[in-house]
């Protein structure tokens, strides 16, 4: 969340779409109530179903599955048609000025310019700005109505060439290296009128000029009048153009499991960006996680390329750290008269304190900080590509730790007999799962059984509440928890096992030798216990520790080796300094743990509560909240003052900790958005930073039951993988599959393993799909049948829960059905064992295909048909 | 809430007045449902399962969210779910936690036979003592909210106690410590009424809910459980809410004139047996009566 929980409160207007969290976060879901009960704040839902969530607000709006670029994009449109614009934010705040090179061609016909069909990506040349500085009102004459940019516009006149010098990068990172990146000019093109047509603005009016009402009813199945009031409402907020009132964008995986989720929440980005909405309390654009610790899970590297604090993987490019460094180190690109912080400008402090920490004395100037001990990803090892790799035979075991992969899938099927293949399986587990248990799924015969030769160990380990340690929730916030009782009969923890296989590990390498033992041998393990690593030691490693006595220039400040660090700005890039992770620096210091604070004082009323756990970055609550005040530094509410700038002190002060370089003045023009190379919100996202376009276009998923109504010719995104191998199947436009199917979680169960608790499998005893009525009658179907649902790879076997909540929806002048599947069941579990429910997943239907961008596979809007069963 | 508040007040099936009964008067608690902000997490169902130890049973799918169709005796806190779609309105999922009211004028208490079967206490709770309890089920028919349920292992009869236990000791019931969203609220009566009052003004005036209002059925006496509603012309509506619960009127008239009568048939029947005997003496076998023989039909 760019927000947190807490600060929902302070909203005037929710957009609640692609997330469901009165069912999936109902703690969280308190504010929502909370802003509603004391604000008057409105609450639109937009959802394939009317769901609980839908249920407490004032409009509902039933979308078709996977259309929500059409809606929000139209939602785009109809701010800047009807002038319901932040206009002072989006010219200070926002790459809107910013004039785009020539030759970026929007995707009319569905490509952007660059697309290669060989290889079904993009060359990102062109998506880039142009060099050159001020050129506000030189190309006013210019700004003709929307046409083709391919052929319309003719160059800006050429800007005073400010900086001549040749955009970083040009020169190669190093002879090994393939040829460096693109990287954007440090002296950009502007035009504060925003007239240019080629400034970012006029880009997306034309973009967005496609995606009018009828084309919403059409794509999205919202009837014209539902979404104009839909439209309406959100972006009353900034009629007349008044700053003073706020709204936030509330989502959630309905949004990120989609072949362009990551492009959905680009949409609402750009809208908040418009709306002037971000960075300000009560705003935002808030992705409520899906576990408890999923952002923690992020955030220390849960995904294969990042490494901790969101650094880049290295490459087998990266020949040296010099080059890597460079690589993943953006330069500033922005105009010239303004500033920008570019925090990421200190990628190599975190770097080499990363390094440092992992291997301690071992990483050395001299030797590159032991950048080569690092593992170099050469691929694309993303979840659904790694069981395609077991599936294909290349991956030989799997580690299987707070997770059950067979029933997560995509495609269970297919990750069931991709462990088939597999040599060896470990299982780390409270309760037997489905996926130490694959080799016996329902459909295996006794004589598969025997053939099937991985090896399983199956591990008991800790519950969460058997477990210390610290969960960050999805408002960024560390928390630290106390063991409530020790894990049962053999059952370890999880860091336990994992640190007696290292150790093993480690002996064999000393005792054997082999290939390249330094990153083994050489591992930082300065535990207290090595074989019971306690999780406060861990905390206080990736939190960071001086390795030199240290002195802060300005205030004198001083830190004797040894001692933890109290922030990330104190990090080094010449190994003075160890830190396993930059943005938690600051939550173990000196002081102690600062993730067990619980301080429940609130002075300024806006619900930072700043003594309460540590969140990231320095225990600031709004990020980006420099952009809560005018661009003279007053706050754009004097009712909900976040951070403002003191004359008197000649720094940024506030209720909440500024996201800010503290003592730059106003007058400096530093741009808010101190993670980006510009120091503004990107409306335009420029060069490699989306895998399949600078702004948002909308895709049919890989399977759907229209071709895409704005390009039929490309219906869905061209830069999408499809699976080769037999198991991967997927359903045409046209042919047997006609219904579509999304997935979901009930607010009675948690994942997978709530089926062997008692109490929730009272709430919620039976697997079930929700049927619209007019469709169940069609099928002669009744609430309580048993029904078969299909797809192209599997079927599924539940009871029809026949219901008005989801309607028919016509799309494109079709007749379409939707249907929704809980995904908590599976083939182990109280009711399961006793025999008394079907034994079947419901990702055995869903489609192994994923985001270009996040890797998230699309559980959200594939094909099936239903029958009874 | 003191412990003051678990002075008894009523008795069932008890001659005569409760003991103590007007001597104290505290402030009598009250539950505020606020149904236009449940979210039917079902917190209170698992709060009120714990808190009160009851056993888990098995449940079907009911082509609905609803864990059960109604409460039961070791489930006495059940979310209502309807997917109600008002005339020329839009489609509504209505939830409402549905439990025992307290009423004032308990239906259960008056027709309970049982002397000290149900008592209600002076803060409004209306409790089950089981171990005084015959296992009769007079007092399911005597409720007009189908709340008491028969246990067929102990043959008593079970509800919500309203938490008497935790609120004797200042604490709130568990279903509202549970509830995430704040929908529901415990306190005095008049508290939460004029809280009710407040947010279906708030319903009325902001979300164009004209007929908001709070529930508080007169019929039995107002209840220790309120709720509000989007519509409170129709809490039919809501999983049956009835729209004017009273006291069965069969429940009524056999405790009350009939009972009088029946006991007034029953003394005067006393009575006169007292005056036949001092009238005419006792009463002696007729020497002269035949005795069957043996193998004759009487």
């Amino acid at each position: 969340m760019t927000n947190g929980y807490t600060d929902i409160k302070n909203t005037d207007m929710m957009l609640i779409m692609g997330g469901n969290p009165a069912e999936n976060h109902p703690c969280g879901f308190k504010w929502a109530i909370e802003a509603k009960r004391v604000r008057n704040a409105k609450m639109i839902v937009v959802d394939p179903r009317f769901t609980r969530t839908a249920a407490t607000a004032d409009l509902f709006v039933q979308i078709r599955v996977a259309s929500d670029i059409a809606f929000l994009g139209a939602m785009i449109n109809y701010a800047i048609a009807n002038d319901r614009l932040a206009k002072d934010y989006i010219v200070n705040y926002t790459n809107a000025s910013f004039i785009v090179k020539e030759g970026f061609k929007l995707p009319e016909d569905g490509l952007y310019s660059g697309f290669d069909p060989a290889k079904n990506s993009y060359d990102k040349s062109t998506w880039n700005y142009e060099e050159g500085g001020n050129v506000t009102g030189q190309a006013v004459a210019a700004a003709a109505p929307a046409a083709a940019p391919a052929a319309a516009p003719k160059p800006a006149p050429a800007a005073t060439p400010t900086a001549a010098k040749p955009a970083a990068g040009a020169t190669p990172a190093s002879p090994a290296a393939a040829p460096p990146p693109a990287s954007l000019p440090p002296n950009v093109a502007y035009d504060l009128s925003l007239q240019h047509p080629r400034c970012v603005f006029q880009l997306l009016k034309q973009q967005f000029s496609r995606y009018t009402p009828e084309m919403v009813e059409r794509v999205s199945g919202v009837p014209k009048d539902q979404f104009l009031k839909a439209a309406d409402l959100f972006t009353s907020i900034r009629k007349g153009g008044d700053m003073k009132k706020v709204a936030t964008i509330i989502y959630s995986v309905g949004w990120t499991q989609h072949t362009f989720g990551s492009q959905i929440i680009r949409t609402a980005a750009i809208l908040q960006l418009l709306l002037g909405n971000v960075g300000r309390a009560g705003g935002g654009v808030n992705a409520l996680r899906g576990h408890s610790n999923i952002q923690g899970a992020t955030d220390m590297a849960g995904i294969f390329d990042n490494l901790p604090g969101y650094l880049k993987v290295p490459t087998p490019a990266d020949a040296d750290f010099a080059a890597y460094a460079k690589r993943i180190t953006p330069t500033t690109a922005k105009p010239s008269e303004w500033d920008s912080f570019n925090y990421w400008g200190n990628t190599p402090k975190f770097a080499v304190s990363f390094l440092k920490a992992m291997y301690g004395d071992a990483a050395t100037k001299e030797n590159d900080w032991a950048f080569n001990y690092l593992p170099k990803v050469d691929r694309n090892y993303s979840w659904t590509e790694l069981w395609d790799n077991m599936y294909r035979g290349t991956v030989k075991g799997v580690f299987a730790f707070g997770m059950n992969g067979v029933a997560i899938g995509p495609d269970s099927q297919k990750n069931i007999d991709a462990l088939k293949k597999a040599d060896w399986l470990v299982v780390g587990e409270i309760y037997p799962d489905e996926t130490s248990e694959f080799w016996m799924s329902p459909g295996v015969t006794k004589d598969e059984m025997a053939k099937i030769q991985t090896t399983v160990y199956r591990l008991p380990c800790a519950g969460f509440a058997e477990k210390d340690g610290s969960m960050t929730n999805s408002s960024r916030m560390l928390q630290w928890k106390n063991v409530a009782l020790p894990p049962p009969g053999q059952a370890r923890l999880d860091q336990d096992i994992l640190a007696q296989i290292f150790l093993k590990v480690r002996e064999l390498y000393k005792k054997d030798g082999g290939k390249f033992p330094d990153p083994i041998l050489n591992l930082t393990w300065a535990y207290t216990d090595p074989r019971h690593p306690a999780l406060a030691d861990l905390a206080k490693e990736y939190n960071g520790k001086a390795l030199a006595d240290l002195e802060d220039p300005k205030t004198k400040q001083q830190i004797k080796a040894g001692q933890q660090l109290p922030g990330f700005a104190w990090l080094k890039d010449d190994g003075t300094t160890a830190c396993g992770n930059w943005i938690y620096c600051g939550s173990w210091t000196e002081a102690g743990s600062q993730t067990a604070r619980r301080g429940t004082e609130d002075p300024s009323g806006l619900g930072i509560y700043p003594n309460w756990g540590w969140s990231w970055p320095a225990n600031r609550r709004v990020l980006y909240n420099r952009a809560s005040c005018d661009p003279a530094g007053k706050p754009w509410d004097p009712d909900r003052r976040q951070v403002w700038w003191s004359e008197a002190a000649q720094k940024w002060v506030g209720n909440d900790v500024p996201d800010f370089k503290v003592d730059s003045p106003p007058k400096d023009h530093m741009g808010p958005f101190i993670m980006t190379a510009e120091g503004v919100g990107r409306i335009f996202t420029p060069l490699a930073l989306m895998a399949d376009g600078p702004f948002p276009e909308h895709y049919e998923p890989i399977e759907s039951p229209v071709k895409n109504p704005f390009h039929p010719q490309q219906s869905n995104s061209p830069v999408i993988k499809r699976l080769k191998t037999e198991a991967d199947k997927y359903a045409t436009t046209d042919g047997e599959f006609k219904v579509i199917c999304t997935t979901y979680r009930l607010t009675e169960h948690y994942h997978y393993w709530t089926k062997n608790n008692p109490v929730n499998v009272q709430l919620i005893p039976e697997p079930f799909v929700e049927i619209p009525v007019e469709l169940a009658a069609e099928l002669g179907i009744q609430g309580g049948d048993k029904v078969k649902v299909t797809s192209a790879r599997s079927h599924y076997l539940a009871k029809a829960f026949v219901t008005k909540r989801i309607k028919p929806m016509t799309i494109d002048g079709k007749k379409v059905y939707q249907i929704g599947i809980p995904i908590h069941q599976g083939y182990r579990g109280i009711a399961e064992d006793e025999g008394r429910n079907e034994k079947t997943l419901v990702n055995r239907l869903s489609p192994t295909v994923y985001d270009p961008n996040a890797y998230t596979p699309e559980f959200k809007g594939f094909l099936v048909k239903i029958e009874k069963a | 809430m003191s412990q003051a508040n678990l002075e008894i007040r009523r008795i069932s099936g008890h001659a005569g007045p409760a003991p103590g009964a007007g001597f104290k008067r505290e402030s009598e608690v009250a539950k505020l449902i606020d149904t236009t902000t449940c979210i039917g997490c079902k917190a209170c169902e698992v709060a009120c399962l714990e808190w009160n130890g009851l056993s888990f049973s098995d449940t079907t799918f009911q082509n609905s969210y609803q864990t059960m169709p109604e409460t039961a005796y070791n489930f006495w806190n059940l979310i209502k779910f309807n997917e109600y779609e008002p005339e020329g309105g839009s489609l509504m999922l209505l939830m409402r936690k549905d439990q025992c009211m307290h009423c004032e004028e308990p239906g259960c208490l008056i027709a309970c036979p049982a002397d000290g079967a149900i008592v209600q206490y002076a803060n409004g709770i209306v409790d089950f003592q089981q171990d005084q309890c015959i296992g009769c089920g007079y007092c399911l028919s005597g409720c007009p909210f189908n709340i008491p349920k028969f246990s067929p292992t102990s043959h008593k009869v079970f509800k919500c106690t309203l938490c008497g236990d935790r609120v004797s000791q200042g604490l709130e019931p568990a279903c509202i410590k549970a509830c995430p969203t704040g929908c529901l609220h415990f306190g005095t009566k008049d508290e939460m009424k004029e809280l009710g009052e407040t947010r279906a003004k708030q319903l009325r005036e902001q979300s164009g809910f004209k007929d908001a209002g709070v529930y508080d059925p007169s019929g039995v006496g107002g209840t220790h459980v309120l709720y509000v509603l989007h519509d409170a012309t129709n809490p039919e509506a809501y999983g049956g809410l009835p729209k004017d619960p009273r006291v069965p009127w069969t429940v009524r008239l056999w405790k009350y004139p009939l009972k009088w009568l029946g006991n007034l048939a029953m003394i005067g029947g006393v009575i006169g047996l007292c005056v036949h005997y001092l009238r005419f003496g006792p009463k002696t076998v007729e020497e002269d009566i035949e005795v069957p023989k043996e193998g004759e039909q009487p």
